[in-house]
C-alpha cells in the first residue's frame, strides 16, 4: 500500500463512510421496514430491498435506515415497506416492487411527498390480530 | 451492492475467551452456506462493555442484542435473523423490568452512557485501518498538521479542560504545553498502558477495541511539542491489546500516518511497544520512565517533573490510554463542545469498570457529573438479590469509599475528592451489606503492601504495620487504640512517602474508618464482624429449639466436627470448624446460627 497523501486519505475516508454509513445507528432521520417473513420473500421482499439499496447508493442518501422484519401480518399485500420518516406520518405501502421501491426513495424519502396509490393503511393491531384468528 | 445486514462479533478479551473465536468461525460457515455472503458482513469488534452477558453478537440495522450465545447458536442466527428476518427471541438481551425486544440503544445499560472515549469500540473492526478512517480516523491529525499550529493544539486541549485518565486529573493541556515550551533536540511521547488497578480493564478494552485512536493522538502530541519518538508502555498480560496495536501501526505506517513525512508534510513520528512486567510501581510515571530507559521501575522523587525533564532527560509527555482516546475528538469537534460536557472543574466523560455486587457488571462510560445511583441503578441494574448498597469502592487500592449518603453527589474529580475517595483510573467496585469495610480495606492495602518497591521507608514499614493492625482487628484481637494508630500512620505515610503508591495507600483505611467506624469498632471492642465476613471473628452454633436432629449438616460437614445421634440435638465442635457455612445451607430447619 502505497503511503497517502491528503487528497488520498480524504478520498478514502468518503468512500469508506459511504460504505459504513448503514451500519452507523446515529443521525439517522428516516427509516425503511421492509417485511421479509416467509411470505414476504415469496411475494419479492428481497428483490425490493435490493432496489432500495441500490436508489438510496444512487441518491446518496446516507441517512436512513433499512432494516427487515419477520411477517408483519398483512401477507395479502405483500411484500409491505413501513416507513418512519421525522416529520411525516408513518406509512405502510403494500405491494411495493422494484419500481415502487425506487419511487418511495425519490417521492417519499428524497421529495417528501407519499406515494399514493400503495398506501396501505395499516389497521389497528387488534383487527389485524383478530382476522388472524 | 451495499450489505442488508452487520453481525458485530465481539472480539474483546473476555469474549473471546469464552468461545467468541469459534462462534466467529461458526457464523462465518453458515453465512458461507446460506450462500448470503454478499449480504451479509461479519465484523469483528472490541468490548461492547457487558462481558458478564457475552460472547456478544449485535445485529445491525436492526440493533438486536444478543447475549450469552455460543457457537452452536450460529446456525439459527443466520437462517432466522438473517434470511427470514425474525429475531431469535431466547438470545436478545431481557431487562427484568422491560417488555418486548429491545434495540441496544433502548437497553438501560446503554441509556445513561455516553461513548466519547469508547466511540468505536464495539462499532468497528480494529483491525481493519479504513473503518478507523471511515468513522473520522486520522481527521484530526489531518487538521492539526495542515490547519493548526502546535501553539493552536495546545490552546484548544487547555479550552477543553481535558484532564488526566491516569489517576491524578492533571490538565492535560498544561502538561503539553510544558513540554512544548522547554527546547530540546529530543523530545518524547509516551502512553500509559500499565494499567495495574485490581479490576480495572478501561485502557485494556480501548487498545483492543479501537487502538487508532491512541496512535493518532500520540501522532497529534508529537507534532503539538515537537517530538518525533513514541512509546507505549503495556502489561505483558495484555497480549491481545498489544497484537492489536502492532497491527495497527503496521497498518498506520503503510498508509503513511506514522513514520517518515506524515501525508507528505515534513513531520515525522513513529511509535515503539514496550512492555512492562506489571508490577503496579511501574505505572507511576518516574518508575514507568526508568522502566522504559531499561532500568529498575523505581520511582524518583519530582520534581523535576517529566514534561521537563523525562526520558533519557529529555522533555517527555506522558499520559494515560484513556486521556489519548479524547484528544482525536476534542481537535475535531472543538473545545467548546467538550467544555460543555461535565461539571465546572471536571469536562467531558471517565469510563469505569463496574464490578462487585451489581447486575449489570460491565465496562461503562458517563458524562462527568453523574451519580452513583445513576451507575448503580440506572445503568447497573441495582444490587443482585435485593441486599442493600453499603458502599463503592473507587480509585481502586489508591481510593476510597463513596458511601449510600452520597449516592447522589455528581461524581467529579473534586467531589470525590472531599469525601474521601478518588476518580483514580476507573475501576468501581461495589459492595453491599455482606461486605465487611475492614476486610475489604485489608484487601487493597495487602495489594499495595506487596506492590512497593521497597525505596522509602515510610511505605515500606508504614504500609507494613498498618497491615498487621488490620490483620489483627479482623482476627479479633484489636485494641481500642488501633484506630488512632492507624490515623497517625496514616498521616505519617501521605506526608513522607515518595512516590504516589506510598502517598495514597493509607486512603482505603483512612476512608473506612471515618465512614464505618462503628464497625470496625465492632470488631474490636465487641469481637463481632457485623457482615459476617471475618471468618475469626464467626461462630456457628445450632439453635436446640430448631434442630430435629435430621443429620443433613453433619453429613455435610467437611471436617466432621457436628456431632448428634438421630432425632436428637446436634452440636458443632467450636475447636475444629473452620467456617465453611455449609451446615447453613445444609439445614432446613433455620436452626444452625451464624454469628
Ligand atoms: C502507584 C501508581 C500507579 C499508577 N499506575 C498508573 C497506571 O496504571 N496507568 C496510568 O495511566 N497512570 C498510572 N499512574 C499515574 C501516573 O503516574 C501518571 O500520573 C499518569 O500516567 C499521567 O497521565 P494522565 O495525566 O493522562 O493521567 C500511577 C501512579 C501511581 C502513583
Ligand atoms: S512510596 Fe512505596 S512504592 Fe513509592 S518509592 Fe516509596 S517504597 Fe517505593
Ligand atoms: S461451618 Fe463448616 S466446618 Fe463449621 S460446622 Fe458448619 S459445616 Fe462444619
Ligand atoms: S440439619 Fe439442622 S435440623 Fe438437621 S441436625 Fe443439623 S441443625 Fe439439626
Ligand atoms: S469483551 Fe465482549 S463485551 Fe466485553
Amino acid at each position: 500500500m502505497a503511503k497517502l497523501t491528503l487528497d488520498d486519505l480524504r478520498k478514502l475516508r468518503d468512500e469508506k463512510k459511504k460504505a459504513m454509513s448503514q451500519r452507523n445507528a446515529e443521525g439517522k432521520r428516516a427509516e425503511v421496514i421492509i417485511g421479509m417473513g416467509t411470505c414476504g420473500i415469496a411475494a419479492g421482499a428481497k428483490t425490493v430491498f435490493d432496489a432500495f439499496l441500490d436508489e438510496m447508493q444512487k441518491a446518496d442518501i446516507t441517512d436512513v435506515t433499512i432494516k427487515q422484519t419477520g411477517c408483519m401480518g398483512l401477507c395479502f399485500s405483500e411484500p409491505t415497506v413501513e416507513v418512519h420518516c421525522k416529520d411525516m406520518p408513518t406509512v405502510v405501502y403494500g405491494n411495493v416492487d422494484d419500481q415502487t421501491a425506487r419511487r418511495i426513495v425519490r417521492e417519499h424519502l428524497e421529495g417528501k411527498s407519499l406515494v399514493s396509490d400503495h398506501i396501505f393503511d395499516k389497521p389497528s393491531t387488534d383487527i389485524i390480530k383478530g382476522a388472524g384468528k | 451492492m451495499a450489505y442488508k445486514n452487520y453481525i458485530l462479533v465481539c472480539a474483546g478479551t473476555a469474549c473471546e475467551s469464552n468461545k467468541g473465536k469459534a462462534l466467529y468461525e461458526a457464523l462465518e460457515k453458515e453465512i458461507k452456506a446460506a450462500g448470503i455472503d454478499a449480504e451479509a458482513q461479519l465484523v469483528k469488534t472490541g468490548c461492547f462493555g457487558f462481558c458478564e452477558q457475552g460472547p456478544i453478537v449485535k445485529i445491525l440495522p436492526d440493533e438486536s442484542f444478543y447475549v450469552k450465545v455460543g457457537p452452536k447458536d450460529a446456525r439459527e442466527i443466520v437462517h432466522e435473523h438473517l434470511v427470514k428476518g425474525r429475531t431469535v427471541d431466547r438470545l436478545l438481551y431481557k431487562e427484568d423490568k422491560r417488555e418486548g425486544d429491545p434495540r441496544s440503544s433502548d437497553i438501560s445499560f446503554y441509556r445513561k452512557q455516553l461513548r466519547i472515549v469508547l466511540r468505536n469500540c464495539a462499532v468497528i473492526n480494529p483491525e481493519i485501518i479504513d473503518e478507523y478512517i471511515a468513522r473520522d480516523g486520522y481527521a484530526a491529525l489531518e487538521k492539526a498538521l495542515f490547519d493548526m499550529t502546535p501553539d493552536s493544539v495546545v490552546q484548544e486541549i487547555l479550552d477543553s479542560g481535558l484532564r488526566g485518565r491516569g489517576g491524578a486529573g492533571f490538565p492535560t493541556g498544561r502538561k503539553w504545553m510544558f513540554t512544548k515550551n522547554t527546547p530540546a533536540d529530543q523530545k518524547y511521547i509516551v502512553c500509559n498502558a500499565d494499567e495495574g488497578d485490581p479490576g480495572a480493564y478501561m485502557d485494556r478494552s480501548v487498545l483492543e477495541g479501537d487502538p487508532h485512536s491512541v496512535l493518532e493522538a500520540m501522532a497529534i502530541a508529537g507534532y503539538t511539542v515537537g517530538a518525533t519518538k513514541g512509546f507505549i508502555y503495556i502489561r505483558a498480560e495484555y497480549p491481545l491489546a498489544i497484537e492489536r496495536l502492532n497491527l495497527a501501526m503496521k497498518q498506520a505506517r503503510e498508509y503513511g500516518l506514522l513514520g517518515d513525512n506524515i501525508l507528505g508534510t515534513d513531520f515525522s513520528f513513529d511509535i515503539e511497544i514496550r512492555l512492562g512486567a506489571g508490577a503496579f510501581v511501574c505505572g507511576e510515571e518516574t518508575a514507568l520512565l526508568a522502566s522504559i530507559e531499561g532500568n529498575r521501575g523505581m520511582p524518583v522523587p519530582r520534581p523535576p517533573f517529566p514534561a521537563i525533564k523525562g526520558l533519557w532527560g529529555k522533555p517527555t509527555v506522558i499520559n494515560n490510554v484513556e486521556t489519548y482516546a479524547n484528544i482525536p475528538v476534542i481537535i475535531l469537534k472543538g473545545s467548546g463542545w467538550f467544555n460543555s460536557i461535565g461539571t465546572g472543574t471536571s469536562k467531558g466523560t471517565k469510563v469505569f469498570a463496574l464490578t462487585g455486587k451489581i447486575s449489570n457488571s460491565g465496562l461503562i462510560e458517563v458524562p462527568m457529573g453523574t451519580t452513583l445511583r445513576e451507575i448503580i441503578y440506572d445503568i447497573g441494574g441495582g444490587i443482585p438479590n435485593g441486599k442493600k448498597f453499603k458502599a463503592a469502592q473507587t480509585g481502586g487500592p489508591s481510593g476510597g469509599c463513596i458511601t449510600a449518603e452520597f449516592l447522589d453527589t455528581p461524581i467529579d474529580y473534586e467531589t470525590l475528592q472531599e469525601i474521601g475517595s478518588m476518580m483514580g483510573s476507573g475501576g468501581m467496585i461495589v459492595m453491599d451489606e455482606d461486605d465487611c469495610m475492614v476486610d475489604v480495606t485489608k484487601f487493597y492495602l495487602e495489594f499495595t503492601v506487596d506492590e512497593s518497591c521497597g525505596k522509602c521507608a515510610p511505605c515500606r514499614i508504614g504500609g507494613r504495620t498498618c497491615y498487621n493492625i488490620l490483620d489483627r482487628i479482623s482476627k479479633g484481637q484489636g485494641e481500642p487504640e488501633d484506630l488512632q494508630k492507624l490515623k497517625d500512620l496514616g498521616h505519617a505515610m501521605r506526608k513522607a512517602s515518595l512516590c504516589g503508591l506510598g502517598q495514597t495507600a493509607p486512603n482505603p483505611f483512612m476512608s473506612t474508618m471515618k465512614y464505618f467506624e462503628e464497625e470496625y469498632r465492632a470488631h474490636i471492642e465487641d469481637k463481632k464482624c457485623p457482615a459476617g465476613k471475618c471468618k475469626d471473628l464467626l461462630s456457628y452454633t445450632i439453635d436446640e429449639e430448631k434442630c430435629i436432629g435430621c443429620t443433613a449438616c453433619a453429613r455435610k460437614c467437611p471436617v466432621s466436627c457436628i456431632s448428634g445421634e438421630v432425632k436428637k440435638l446436634h452440636v458443632i465442635d467450636q475447636s475444629k470448624c473452620i467456617k465453611c457455612g455449609q451446615c447453613v445451607t445444609a439445614c432446613k430447619f433455620d436452626a444452625v446460627k451464624k454469628g
